[in-house]
């Protein structure tokens, strides 16, 4: 299997605070990655860093054989590794397939080619095609400021493998969603970038997701990896037990009660 | 966004040829402000480009003086053709949109404002002080040639009209085929998140520092227009910063739905201040004033919505896209 991303050594403080240390991470291709961690632990931060979004205080990165280090966003996204966001990252006053339209049309097009009408017929049956794989062709019309979350969530991955990357980092794709809806978007979205052989990561708090989605778990705790394992033994690890799990339960059994409080 | 480009086009079209024909019945203070509606509608035409995008600039004055004067002094070195004067004045300010863009793409909101007021404020300081340039007094402008040929007295604004309607008709088409193109469509790229427009792979201060060339290009060719027709450039009239509020003026009074609206809007802007200034000169700017309020608060986006509220009643779901 090829070798997607290597991360090596990847460190980031922010002043006195150190936000990842001695992140060292392999991910093949086919892989499906879950990235477990408390509030804080550093997970979105490695996906910033990795994304182009923060730079690294030390450390290498490579995806797809090639550093990407201090790279921009958008050229890391030109590459091949794209994201999504744990607060969907849509055009709030269009609509879906308008939506989905201007990201085919950005990755589609370079130079001169920007200055072809965005609307070609041609474009627009992909689109369609697209929004049917991301089953939110039902909200074809409907701006993205007026969406039901789930569906918002689904048009903000759906536009961000747009370009069929290699690799898709997704931010919290559940977060915000209700229990009872959790599966049916995760199936969605896995089916959905199986199909597009894309390799993927997510970041995700539900134990129950993780175990049935991923390959492998990323368990993260105050800036480290204290795991990297297969998800049955990654979550009988002892540490990940006491510091992400725990917590996680601790969370999800209490935390309707003690929003007040915190 | 593509909905209105057939009729847009017919419009605009259809347009040409009214004020073409219109253009030989004019009276001749008609004819002045058609031509100065087309000079300040192009600036306007600009202002849209930016406007999509989330950006005002309150200093696109700078851009329409900096062509006129491009006009101007290229006549001091023997170029008196209409139709090279104002691609000079053109690029002369597309030249320096571009070079002021490195600085402006990094701001948003009021900083983008005011900063185009500043630029626009050093330029009217410099022009008001330089002598070789007339300071406060400007240079006249010769009636151009065109392609060797120089029309005298009414014809020379006939010939004007008629040279820079074409003009004007073309750049419009384009700006209208840019706006709904793929590198158009990222104004409200722009507008909405600017995240996701990194994330979808371009980069959004490249986005703005583009559409503030074609404003530069649209504001130069304005100002280019307007030095021919009034035959003289000079720093109050052309470079101030209330010109730049009258552009803001009419994009508000147009609104940003069509390219075509700006052009109207212009037309309306012109008529509305010459007929205050005449029947009402004490009082002229406070109808100026009144006008916009009404316009505010009774038809946000401006002349053009009039269009869309009766497009509606006609046709109950139209389509995005066709």
């Amino acid at each position: 299997m090829a070798r997607v991303l290597e991360v090596h050594d990847l460190e980031k403080s922010f002043g006195g605070v150190v936000a990842a240390r001695d992140i060292n991470v392999t991910i093949d291709e086919g892989e499906t990655i879950g990235i477990i961690g408390a509030n804080g632990a550093g997970k979105t931060t490695f996906v910033n860093m990795v994304t182009g979004y923060l730079r690294p205080s030390a450390g290498r990165i490579e995806f797809m054989g090639r550093s990407i280090l201090g790279m921009a966003p958008r050229r890391i996204t030109t590459l091949g590794l794209c994201r999504s966001f744990q607060v969907p990252q849509v055009f709030g006053s269009e609509t879906v397939f308008e939506n989905v339209m201007i990201a085919m049309g950005i990755a589609e097009s370079r130079g001169p080619a920007l200055l072809a009408p965005l609307f070609a017929p041609a474009r627009a049956a992909r689109a369609e095609t697209h929004m049917a794989r991301y089953q939110i062709a039902d909200y074809r019309d409907v701006a993205a400021d007026a969406l039901p979350q789930g569906v918002r969530k689904l048009l903000d991955i759906a536009m961000a493998t747009v370009r069929k990357p290699k690799l898709v980092m997704l931010d919290e794709p559940t977060s915000g969603i209700s229990v009872e809806e959790k599966f049916g978007l995760m199936d969605i979205i896995m089916a959905a970038l199986r199909e597009e052989e894309t390799t993927v990561l997510f970041i995700e708090h539900d134990m129950e997701i993780v175990e049935r989605y991923v390959s492998r778990v990323l368990a993260f705790y105050q800036g480290e990896i204290i795991c990297d394992a297969p998800p049955a033994e990654a979550l009988e690890d002892p540490r990940v037990k006491e510091f992400v799990v725990g917590q996680e339960l601790h969370r999800s059994t209490h935390g309707a009660e003690e929003t007040g409080n915190a | 966004m593509t909905r209105f480009m057939d009729k847009t086009f017919w419009g605009l079209t259809i347009g040409l040829v009214v004020i073409l024909v219109a253009n030989f019945l004019l009276e001749d203070w008609l004819r002045f402000i058609g031509l100065q509606s087309m000079a300040r509608g192009a600036v306007a035409l600009g202002l849209l480009i930016l406007w999509r995008a989330g950006l005002v600039s309150f200093g696109h004055a700078l851009f329409f003086g900096w062509g006129a004067y491009a006009v101007a002094l290229s006549q001091k070195i023997g170029i008196t053709d209409a139709l090279l004067g104002i691609i000079i004045g053109t690029i002369a300010s597309g030249l320096l949109a571009f070079a002021l863009g490195f600085l402006l793409r990094r701001y948003r909101a009021i900083f983008f404002a005011l900063l185009n007021l500043a630029f626009s404020m050093i330029l009217y300081g410099v022009l008001a002080k330089l002598e070789v340039l007339g300071s406060t007094d400007g240079i006249g402008v010769k009636q151009p040639s065109y392609f060797g040929i120089t029309p005298e007295g009414a014809n020379a604004h006939i010939t004007l009209f008629c040279f820079t309607a074409i003009i004007v008709y073309i750049v419009a088409l384009a700006v209208h085929r840019y706006l709904s193109s793929t590198l158009g469509a990222m104004t409200i790229a722009v507008r909405e998140n600017e995240i996701r427009l990194e994330y979808l792979g371009y980069s959004a201060e490249k986005a703005i520092h583009v559409k503030y060339v074609f404003s530069g290009l649209l504001a130069g060719f304005g100002g280019a227009v307007m030095a021919l027709a009034v035959g003289h450039v000079d720093p109050d009239s052309m470079v101030y910063w209330p010109n730049s509020g009258d552009f803001v003026f009419i994009t508000i009074l147009s609104g940003t739905g069509n390219v075509a609206a700006t052009f109207i809007g212009a037309l309306a802007f012109e008529l509305i201040r010459t007929f205050a200034f005449d029947y009402a000169p004490q009082i002229w700017q406070l109808l100026m004033g009144g006008t916009l309020l009404v316009i505010v608060m009774f038809l946000p986006n401006g002349l053009w919505s009039l269009t869309e509220h009766l497009g509606k009643r006609r046709k109950s779901a139209p389509s995005p896209a066709e």
